[in-house]
């Protein structure tokens, strides 16, 4: 972890009126790497993706992309900034008058320049990654489960393949299976792509499969960053309900069997 | 690498390069150099993909290709080289780890080519007319079925009136009604100032000048008043009703409705119905007293006429017939608007494009529909003589 910083939150604070939300919060994501923000509800965590999306503007504190500030990014710098990163939403937010074809295909016409057999190319290229098909690509989002949703969202994401992706509570709302599916979907992808990921998620199995480091949000700041078994050996109320409870220890196998047992008085 | 760099030595030495293609590739006999950037940011020049595949063109299938050169890869650079060698990976090729990843992802996924759209075929325009016919008829039939409905619930909520969706209804009432007091008097009072000038001048010239009481008076308050009115609510209240039933569609709102066993004939279509039904003939009373007062105002300014006089012949001439014309007029009209507008409401479909085209076709119905009622109206009064 000695590269610089992809991204790099400083002495970060947020507050809604008088709800402090972040205080002095500091965070930063290397290249490559998986990072899991986990926290409880309210914590902050979509708030702060949103932040560093440039979404929404903190009351104080500085967030860097790429070695500037990301609210130093206006007009053409933005639009450049916007084609390095991709975002899932969690509820996919497909644009619903568009077919599949042209969700994922948005992204590159916006380019003005490329033509369109090669945009043709690339978006079955995406749509091929995502286990779909080019009956698919004619399909409106309203026609899609939510499994599929969720693989066009991430196609779209793809679109330009960008160097970070943000993807906000990936399986929420997935089966099993699909969740596992599409775990499996991007920590494929994430291995022959090669990009960085900044992933919220409640989803231990998630967190367990996909995530490199994990940061955990509690009490208005990063309480504790690292690898899962650092998270976890750490001793505090929300950890210890988070990853210690039964459903954690299923989720998280050996890992959290051992912990368990170590922690308990 | 010494026997590719080698070859470097030799595409340099023997190529020839064009001077716009810098060093993007670099041809020589036998093996063809790939250099600079060749990702999406690159390629997203005009004209730039074009020329590359030209560029790429002049390799000839036996070249050695050597990619190592190049500062910044990524999927969609990949595309149009994978492209260029027809979805195979030539032998001999020189890459990068991250490169050979890269292609191994292309490899992996076969892109399978879509059936080709189907050829636009001739007469598709008479099948377009037959189309919008059937569509125009369902459409009909669904707004007899929604206005059986409507009575059904109208009569069992007579038959229980206590259970009633008043405090809807009365909410109802003031959004479409008090809300709209302020245009339509607006609209009203200048549609009468206007029309009572034009034809204050006309009559002036045949020295007929107090005929613009019974003039004015019948035609704003049989004709033109209602008419307005009803514009003005189609536009205003009818796409309201619209979108947020669409939007209740979009979230799932109806859906839930249903599964808890509420009627949208009862508590969406009933109380939206009658609220426009009470609103709409108050409201069309209100815009005929605001044109009747701009057309007093351009009489007195016109022709001399006092108000007071306007006042007094204003009963005789319009009649107790016309007022009451009015009145039913305006309770059709409203009716009629609703009806439209939860008609469309609730068959939009649950994206962004439904519900622009849905409040488009509601307030489009429902202005023609209160033209093509009046004209009904017309025959039917002038079959009744009255």
């Amino acid at each position: 972890m000695t590269a610089a910083p992809i991204i790099s939150v400083q002495h970060l604070t947020t507050a809604f009126g008088t709800h402090v939300v972040h205080q002095d919060l500091s965070l930063d994501v290397y290249p490559k790497e998986i990072l899991a923000l986990v926290g409880g509800s309210g914590s902050g965590k979509t708030t702060l993706l949103r932040q560093i999306l440039g979404l929404d503007e903190p009351r104080s504190g500085v967030i860097k992309v790429f070695g500037r500030p990301v609210h130093d990014y206006t007009g053409q710098d933005r639009i450049a900034l916007t084609h390095r990163w991709g975002m899932l939403f969690q509820a996919g937010a497909l644009f619903s008058a568009l077919p599949v074809f042209d969700n994922i295909a948005l992204p590159l016409r916006e380019l003005h320049h490329l033509p369109e057999a090669l945009i043709r190319d690339v978006v079955l290229m995406r749509l091929s990654w995502m286990g779909m098909t080019a009956r698919d690509a004619d399909l409106m989002p309203s026609d899609l489960s939510g499994g599929m949703i969720k693989r066009v969202a991430l196609a779209r994401a793809l679109a330009l393949d960008p160097e970070l992706l943000f993807l906000d509570e990936p399986t929420a709302g997935l089966d099993p299976q699909r969740a596992n599916e599409f775990v499996e979907l991007i920590r494929v992808l994430h291995r022959e792509l090669g990009f960085t990921v900044v992933m919220v998620t409640h989803d231990l199995d998630t967190i367990g499969a996909l995530a490199s480091r994990v940061a955990v949000l509690a009490e208005k700041k990063v309480l504790v960053e690292g690898s899962l078994e650092t998270v976890m050996a750490t001793k505090h109320p929300f950890i210890d309900a988070f990853f210690h409870s039964e459903r954690g220890v299923r989720a998280l196998g050996a890992t959290a069997a051992k912990d368990v047992n170590h922690g308990k008085p | 690498m010494e026997v590719l760099y080698g070859f470097d030595i030799l595409c340099m030495t023997l190529s020839s390069i064009s001077s716009q293609s810098d060093s993007l590739v670099v041809l020589g006999d036998k093996a063809c150099r790939l250099g600079g950037d060749w990702n999406v940011q690159a390629l997203a020049v005009s004209g730039e993909v074009d020329r590359r595949m030209a560029l790429l063109g002049r390799a000839r299938p036996t070249t050695d290709w050597d990619l190592t050169g190049i500062a910044k890869f990524d999927a969609v650079g990949a595309q149009l080289l994978w492209k260029r060698w027809g979805g195979v990976l030539p032998e001999g090729i020189a890459l990068t780890d991250s490169q050979r990843a890269l292609f191994d992802v292309l490899a992996q996924y076969p892109v399978e080519q879509s059936p080709a759209a189907p050829a636009p075929q001739l007469l598709d325009w008479v099948r377009g007319i037959g189309r919008g016919v059937f569509v125009g008829l369902e459409h009909g039939l669904g707004l007899l079925r929604m206005l059986g409905g409507f009575m059904g619930d109208f009569g069992r909520l007579l038959m229980r009136p206590s259970r009633g969706p008043w405090r809807e209804i009365s909410a109802q009432v003031y959004r479409v009604g008090a809300q709209a007091l302020g245009i339509t008097a607006l609209v009203g009072f200048l549609i009468g100032i206007v029309l009572s000038y034009l034809s204050a001048q006309q009559l002036a010239v045949f020295g007929v000048g107090q005929f613009i009481v019974k003039l004015l008076g019948v035609a704003t308050v049989r004709e033109l008043g209602p008419i307005l009115a009803a514009i003005l609510v189609a536009g205003r209240s009818g796409s309201s009703i619209t979108a947020q039933i669409g939007v209740m569609r979009v979230t799932q709102e109806l859906d839930a409705m249903e599964v808890m066993g509420i009627s949208h004939g009862q508590r969406l279509i009933l109380p939206r119905v009658i609220a426009l039904a009470i609103a709409m003939p108050l409201l069309v009373l209100w815009t005929d007293a605001m044109a009747l007062i701009g057309g007093m105002i351009a009489a007195k300014l016109q022709l001399g006429l006092t108000i007071q006089w306007f006042f007094g012949q204003l009963p005789d001439a319009i009649g107790i017939k016309n007022y009451w014309i009015s009145v039913i007029k305006g309770i059709t009209f409203g009716a009629w608007i609703a009806l439209a507008a939860c008609h469309f409401g609730l068959r939009i479909k649950p994206n962004t494009e439904s519900l622009g085209r849905g409040t488009t076709a509601s307030v489009v119905t429902a202005i023609t529909g209160v033209i093509l009622i009046d004209a009904l109206y017309a025959i039917l009064f002038n079959e009744m003589r009255i």
